[in-house]
């Protein structure tokens, strides 16, 4: 089981390392640094200005320096201006050349600095994904239960009328994404056309304090598209056991009807559904960008468009790590959960 | 003139879409005549859930081509704006601020007006015929990319499997939007990143096609060349055409900001292609016919294009449905982000996006724009779903 | 409140279970019907069988008969579809379809209990085996989940699973199929039932593991005193574990009565017909051919007036036997003997069978085929999905094969799974290169040349013949395109209307209708589908046919059809026949010289007669031994093997055969676990693989007696 799991460690990081290089390799582009050198210095900066401003702060290096750098496994640059003052990557300003520590990367914990926020990219993000983490245990408490719920006992006897309905529910949901849903959600219970107004079209308060009244709607949104897919998954694998052989078994036993769906069905029906919604991260990280862009719930996602719509590169390496390292993390349970559901698979 | 009362809107509404309910009961007629000679298409009418859904889908598909490409349910031009008409509720009568408005426009706003005075109905319907141009294209490229991998891969199994499965657990574990936001950017376009993607995932049908018909006519030269000459012909004038922009005759060419937004959707969906088509490969590859076709000498590529793909068709339709309506939520999100179209884009997203900053005070701009996708997509689904119900049943 | 509701029942039934002395089970006059969207399908009809404490009735037909449903009826388990439509089963004098859902469940698993063909699937994979043993009797009996353990352990004790603690402990997916099926007859004995009902319960097992478990079921039903419903397809096995036989066709039971009556003085044409299509001992491709039954199985939806049978019947009289439904009629003398013929008076029973035709005999002509000393080893991960770290192991599927096949020659490899036929016809096809060793087509050496550097004349003279017949056809392909795939492979005919005219031919050839080219594989039935199997091996004009188990999907009475098509194609053609299998009864009947495999050796060659009769190998033995044969005047010796076909993944030291046979002891000092035994020549032609002395060899007794009438 150790030498399973540090392998697909080892796979993670690969992954992780070839995403973040993807990642560093398309916001560096020169057209990006340009947008940037002009958005820090002024828009009517000429090529050549661009240029100095762009080779004085290190940009210039070639790509996979400036990633090592970034990353913290190479020195950081080191550069003299005319003046003579060397300006470096690990030179905070003001602090003397000399005492500058030689690598500052990720690794070693420096982010970087958002243009944007004008803060540390680090605080930030922890700050930030506190927020989300708080939204996401809601729509996880929310979406799991009533999906799985969904799909046993649309699965449970597959073809009749329960099954009919519950399934359309789940269809309807996973065809209506997270903009499509929020929209009517707010039109229906915010707006003071309808006129309901039972809970709060903007989620801005809930960031501090989260009630029922202005944190429902965003969390039934993203939790509703997802739903609908795990519902479905849910009800396939359930539909699929139930005619197993070995159900015929249990019930030719005598095994009540109830018992035949705890005892026998629900762990072999389980272990698809499992997977899926561990892999549905890199999906509700999607829900989760729409849904605080429409709530306006400053969290992770609402960032992430921040930082991408106002080039801050530092920033938005740092969210792209994050998101990589929540995807793959959330993979690897999937894994492993897969193995330990799964008794057919060993793990010698 | 008076506004409209509700009825009266539904009434006209209706009677816009004149040309869609002929072209729809026509389609229905047709297949349900000939339904037992159509095979699994035919089959699809046997299953009312299929039907609905293949109904919403047509309904959306003629809506896109009478409105968008013949301009025959529109009532507007999409982006006539008239500064009285700003906001106005649906079925307000049309105005113009200043001077009278053109005695043959349409007396109507049905839908009512945006924050810009534009016709919302008119913005749905032609929004209708942008997805259509984009999602059924970028979904079929993205087959061809994922089956063209995905075989081989599923087939020979080993390190070219591995390989490619990296590749495409690389691409999944990528956030969508993250990837959208990098890529879709008018920076990027400059770069040119975009085009050389598009060199290389449009090489994939021409490639697909070539090896085709090569597996299949190797032991008729004559046939083999014809055909793949015909594919070389004109696969390769369309390649120039859309991937380089380059076309020698000028008939053909791709606007760049919609070529970065179809090479986005098609390398977002593409990995997810290669995945399902993996797994059908592997599991198909163990049968009886196959190891017939190898004991006869047959080479991998027919075995993999002529003995195992078209036994994986069932479920790959299927998947193909589905994922239409994948890239049509795609599209939408790419909307609302304001990512790669034009702000004044009728897109469906655009317009939701739009609509929801006034959403408080006046629902009319973004709802019909949310129907029209939500019920495009169900459609799809509901489809799908017709379709594996029907397609299980052999 | 609902403790005292279902105690009192639970008595009432406990009582019925001790003071019963009818029939344990009564089906009489049953029909039941599917139910389509399009249309009522009736799976059986008019059904009458009872089975009296303590018997055993077989019920016996070709797939599509209808007998599963009937154990479905009995168990009141039809699924949503299906439905009784007319008449009643009776357990134990009481109306089960009156039985409400409670009762029924009291029922199941109690008093009747079921065990079906594939014992993995039967087994709950993610429950370990002792849960699912100590539910039976925790639910009906309401014992403690100690007792129920304790009793786990002695019927798992019962069913021969070495220990059993161990297993009890295990998931399904660690035990071999033999261990599993028998975790599954315990599971149906934990609450001693009074009736079991037994669906094909060896059909996924080897032969040699369908003898043990056979003799197993046979014994336990005698010590738990269990009657027994069981059904199955072959008749050999029913004769040796069965009182009672009752013969179904096409939904209906065609006749009843005991062993001894039904299988001797058989009153009713289509058992006569399926008598004279299975290979008994004595049948013989040259002059005691087999004969098939003409036509198809009807679908359930064609059924024909009057008598199922009638358009297949030989002895069928227009305006007799077409008119209405036939009752089933007794035969005076015999005890409780129905047929359901009008014509059984008329028919002179004893008749020999008209119209055989005798074949000469093939000579063997020169050899084309040479196998010298051929090896293949396998590298595979030791755990195949975390692999890697654990280093690779080697597999020997093939160890030292050397044999010859001449022209028009059939040589039958017969071995059980695992042996490494299938890896020895890869080679051969040039699948996979051999590691050591030679093959010699026409004295070429082809073993190290890949199928796809083989010219066209060599792939297209050694082609194959698959086994699954539902498989074996590209299914979004008519039959036509494929077998003229095939021509325009091997470079046949220079146009298309060439290849259309010898693509005619062929289906000629294997004896369908033209139209059929026109055809999609599902439109077709399991031995058409062979058919065209063979037309498209034969497309090049093959020399060297393997035969991959090509009858052992199909009905009986099919596979009599298509082995004689091979024959008869391989004498106009004097094709040489590799013809794999495990039936020992088709290959006594269609082969000349036979080669049996274990475990990757060739443990015994010779021609048919030799292998047939003794000395033989050791395996040779208990394979014969185990093989069922529907002959009531046939003495078996009976040999049961212990235990399950070792894993070629770790195969037994020195003999591969060493763990499980029983002559193991008369060799001195250990030799057979040290040393893999030299190939002894016996008679010209026959070898064996064996440490065993001359003299315990030449002991030997034939195994299979025919007692003397």
């Amino acid at each position: 089981m150790t030498m399973f799991i540090l392998r697909r460690i080892a796979v993670m990081i690969l992954t992780a390392l070839c995403l973040t290089f993807i990642v560093f390799f398309l916001t560096n582009l020169y057209p990006n640094l340009e947008k940037l050198a002009k958005t820090q210095g002024n828009f009517r900066m000429s090529d050549g200005e661009v240029e100095s401003y762009l080779g004085k702060n290190g940009y210039l290096q070639p790509v996979g320096v400036k990633y090592g750098q970034w990353l913290g496994v190479l020195p950081g640059y080191v550069i003299e201006d005319n003046e003579g003052v060397a300006r470096g990557r690990c030179i905070e300003p003001g602090m003397p050349p000399e005492d500058a520590p030689r690598r500052c990367g990720v690794l070693q914990g420096d982010w970087g600095y958002s243009t944007v926020f004008k803060k540390d990219v680090f605080e930030i993000i922890g700050e930030k994904l506190a927020l989300t983490g708080k939204l996401m245990f809601w729509v996880m408490l929310l979406m799991v239960p009533s999906a799985l719920v969904l799909g046993v006992l649309a699965g449970m006897h597959e073809g009749s009328r329960t099954d009919r309905a519950l399934s359309t529910v789940a269809i309807t949901t996973t065809a209506t994404p997270e903009y499509v849903s929020g929209v009517l959600f707010i039109a229906v219970f915010a707006s003071t056309a309808v006129g309901l107004k039972w809970f709060k079209g903007t989620a801005t308060s809930a960031m501090n304090d989260a009630t029922f009244e202005n944190f429902f709607l965003p969390v039934l949104t993203i939790a509703l598209y997802g739903m609908g897919y795990i519902a479905r998954m849910t009800r396939a694998s359930m539909a699929e056991v139930m005619t197993a052989q070995y159900i015929r078994t249990a019930r030719l036993k005598g095994v009540s009807f109830y018992n035949i769906v705890v005892k026998h069905a629900l762990r072999n029906a389980l272990i698809a559904p499992f997977t899926v919604i561990m892999l549905q991260f890199p999906w509700l990280l999607n829900g989760v960008v729409i849904v605080e862009t429409l709530f306006n719930y400053k969290g992770f996602g609402w960032t992430l468009v921040q930082a991408a719509g106002n080039n801050d590169i530092e920033l938005l390496l740092g969210v792209s790590v994050i998101s990589v390292i929540v995807v793959l993390v959330t993979q690897l349970i999937s894994d492993i959960g897969y193995v330990y559901l799964n008794p057919r698979i060993s793990v010698s | 003139m008076e506004s409209l009362s509700w009825g009266e809107i539904i009434l006209r509404m209706l009677a816009q879409f004149t040309p869609v309910w002929i072209a729809l009961v026509v389609t229905f007629a047709l297949s349900i005549t000939f339904k037992r000679r159509l095979g699994l298409y035919g089959k699809l009418f046997d299953s009312p859930i299929g039907m609905i859904g293949f109904a919403m889908v047509m309904f959306w598909v003629f809506t896109g081509v009478f409105g968008g490409a013949f301009d025959l349910i529109t009532t507007h031009g999409v982006l006539d704006q008239s500064a009285s008409m700003k906001n106005k509720p649906p079925g307000t009568a049309f105005s113009k601020l200043m001077g009278a408005p053109d005695p043959d426009a349409y007396p109507y706003y049905l839908f009512g007006g945006d924050h810009l005075g534009r016709d919302v109905f008119s913005r749905m319907i032609v929004g209708a015929w942008e997805v259509i141009k984009i999602a059924p294209f970028a979904s079929l490229f993205a087959f061809m990319v994922g089956i063209t991998l995905g075989l081989p891969a599923g087939y020979y199994g080993g390190k070219l499997d591995t390989v490619l499965s990296f590749l495409a657990n690389l691409i999944l574990a990528f956030p969508v939007i993250l990837l959208f936001y990098l890529l879709v950017t008018p920076e990027i376009v400059l770069t040119g990143i975009p085009v050389y993607m598009a060199a290389v995932l449009f090489l994939f049908p021409i490639v697909f096609l070539v090896i085709l018909w090569n597996s299949r006519f190797h032991t008729q030269p004559a046939r083999r060349n014809f055909y793949v000459g015909v594919t070389l012909v004109i696969g390769l004038w369309l390649y120039l055409g859309i991937a380089w922009n380059a076309d020698p005759l000028g008939i053909i060419g791709f606007p760049p900001n919609l070529l970065v937004v179809f090479v986005a959707v098609v390398f977002v969906n593409s990995p997810t292609v290669f995945r399902i088509v993996r797994g059908l490969t592997m599991d198909i590859k163990t049968r009886d016919y196959v190891a017939a076709a190898q004991t006869r000498g047959e080479g991998p590529w027919y075995i993999m294009l002529w003995e195992i793909l078209p036994n994986a068709r069932g479920p790959l339709l299927v998947d193909f449905c589905l994922r239409i309506g994948y890239t049509t939520i795609l599209l939408g999100t790419l909307g609302f982000f304001g990512l790669g179209l034009s702000p004044e884009s009728p897109d469906w997203g655009s317009t939701i996006n739009e609509g929801r900053k006034l959403l408080t005070m006046y629902l009319h701009p973004a709802l019909p724009p949310a129907f029209a996708l939500l019920s495009l997509v169900l459609g799809l689904n509901l489809l799908a779903d017709g379709l594996r119900e029907e397609s299980l049943r052999d | 409140m609902k403790e005292g509701k279902i105690a009192p029942l639970k008595w009432e039934i406990r009582m019925a279970k001790d003071s019963y002395d009818g029939p344990i089970l009564e089906i009489s006059n049953l029909s039941i019907s599917f139910f389509t969207r399009l249309r009522e399908i009736p799976a059986v009809m008019d059904f009458s069988v009872s089975v009296q404490p303590g018997e055993a009735v077989g019920l016996v037909g070709e797939s599509g008969c209808g007998k599963s449903t009937v154990a479905l009826g009995v168990m009141q388990d039809l699924g949503v579809n299906g439905r009784i439509v007319g008449g009643s089963v009776r357990f134990k004098g009481r109306d089960l379809a009156e039985m409400s859902a409670a009762e029924l469940r009291d029922i199941r698993g109690n008093e009747i209990a079921m065990i079906y063909q594939e014992p993995m699937a039967s087994l709950n994979p993610a429950m370990r085996i002792g849960k699912q043993l100590i539910e039976v009797p925790m639910i009906h009996e309401g014992i403690s989940e100690d007792d129920a353990w304790a009793r786990a352990l002695d019927v798992v004790n019962d069913v021969k699973l070495p220990d059993p603690e161990r297993i009890l402990k295990s998931y399904p997916h660690q035990l071999s199929g033999g261990q599993q099926q028998r975790i599954v007859i315990a599971m149906a004995l934990m609450s001693k039932p009074s009736l079991l009902i037994l669906d094909e319960p060896t059909t996924a097992l080897d032969v040699t593991v369908e003898a043990a478990v056979v003799e197993l079921v046979k014994d336990l039903g005698k010590k738990y005193g269990t009657s027994m419903l069981f059904i199955s397809h072959n008749l050999g096995l029913v004769l040796e574990t069965c009182d009672r036989i009752c013969v179904m066709y096409s939904g209906e039971a065609v006749e009843t009565g005991s062993i001894k009556d039904v299988f001797d003085k058989m009153q009713h044409p289509y058992t006569q017909a399926l008598f004279r299509s299975i290979p008994l001992p004595g049948a013989n491709k040259n002059n005691r051919p087999l004969k098939a039954i003409p036509g198809n199985f009807p679908l359930p939806h064609e059924r024909p007036d009057g008598c199922n049978f009638g358009p297949r019947c030989d002895y069928s009289l227009a305006g007799q036997c077409d008119g209405t439904a036939i009752p089933m009629a007794p035969i005076d003398g015999d005890d409780r003997h129905f047929t359901r013929c009008l014509r059984y008076r008329d028919i002179d029973w004893k008749a020999p069978l008209a119209g055989s035709i005798k074949t000469e005999a093939t000579v063997p002509g020169r050899v084309v085929l040479k196998i010298e000393n051929l090896r293949k080893y396998y590298e595979v991960a030791a755990n195949a999905l975390f692999g890697g770290s654990a280093g690779t192991r080697v597999v020997k599927a093939n160890e030292s094969l050397s044999f010859e096949a001449r022209e028009s020659e059939t040589l039958a490899i017969v071995g059980e799974s695992g042996c490494g036929k299938s890896t020895f016809a890869k080679v051969l096809m040039g699948l996979e290169t051999a590691t050591e060793g030679a093959i010699l087509l026409d004295d070429r050496n082809i073993e190290q040349i890949r199928i796809e550097n083989r010219d066209t004349q060599t792939v297209a003279d050694v082609q194959m013949v698959f086994q699954n017949p539902f498989d074996t056809l590209n299914p979004s392909m008519t039959v036509g395109r494929q077998i003229m795939r095939a021509l325009e492979i091997f470079g046949v005919g220079q146009t298309e209307q060439e290849r259309r005219d010898e693509m005619m031919r062929l289906l000629d050839l294997v004896k369908l209708p033209r139209e059929f080219s026109e055809r999609m594989p599902r439109q077709l039935s399991g031995g058409q589908k062979q058919r065209v199997g063979i037309a498209r091996a034969f497309s090049g004009g093959a020399r060297i046919v393997v035969a991959d188990e090509p009858v052992s999907a199909l009905d009986v009475s099919v596979q009599a059809a298509v082995t004689d098509l091979l024959m008869e194609i391989q004498r106009k053609q004097k094709t040489t026949l590799l013809f794999i299998s495990h039936d020992l009864s088709i290959v006594r009947y269609l082969s000349d010289r036979v080669m049996v495999m274990y475990l990757g050796h060739v443990v015994e060659i010779g021609t048919t007669d030799q292998v047939f009769a003794p000395p033989y190998h050791p395996y040779t033995e208990a394979l014969l031994s185990a093989v069922p044969i529907a002959d009531t005047s046939i003495e078996k010796k009976h040999i049961v093997l212990e235990g399950d076909v070792p894993s070629a993944m770790n195969p037994p030291s020195g003999c591969p055969f060493q763990t499980r046979c029983r002559w193991k002891p008369e060799v001195p000092g250990g030799l057979c676990e040290k040393e893999v035994p030299p190939v002894r020549d016996f008679a010209p032609g026959h070898q064996i693989k064996c440490h065993l002395a001359q003299e315990m060899l030449d002991q030997m007794e034939a195994v299979i007696k025919v007692a003397a009438k």
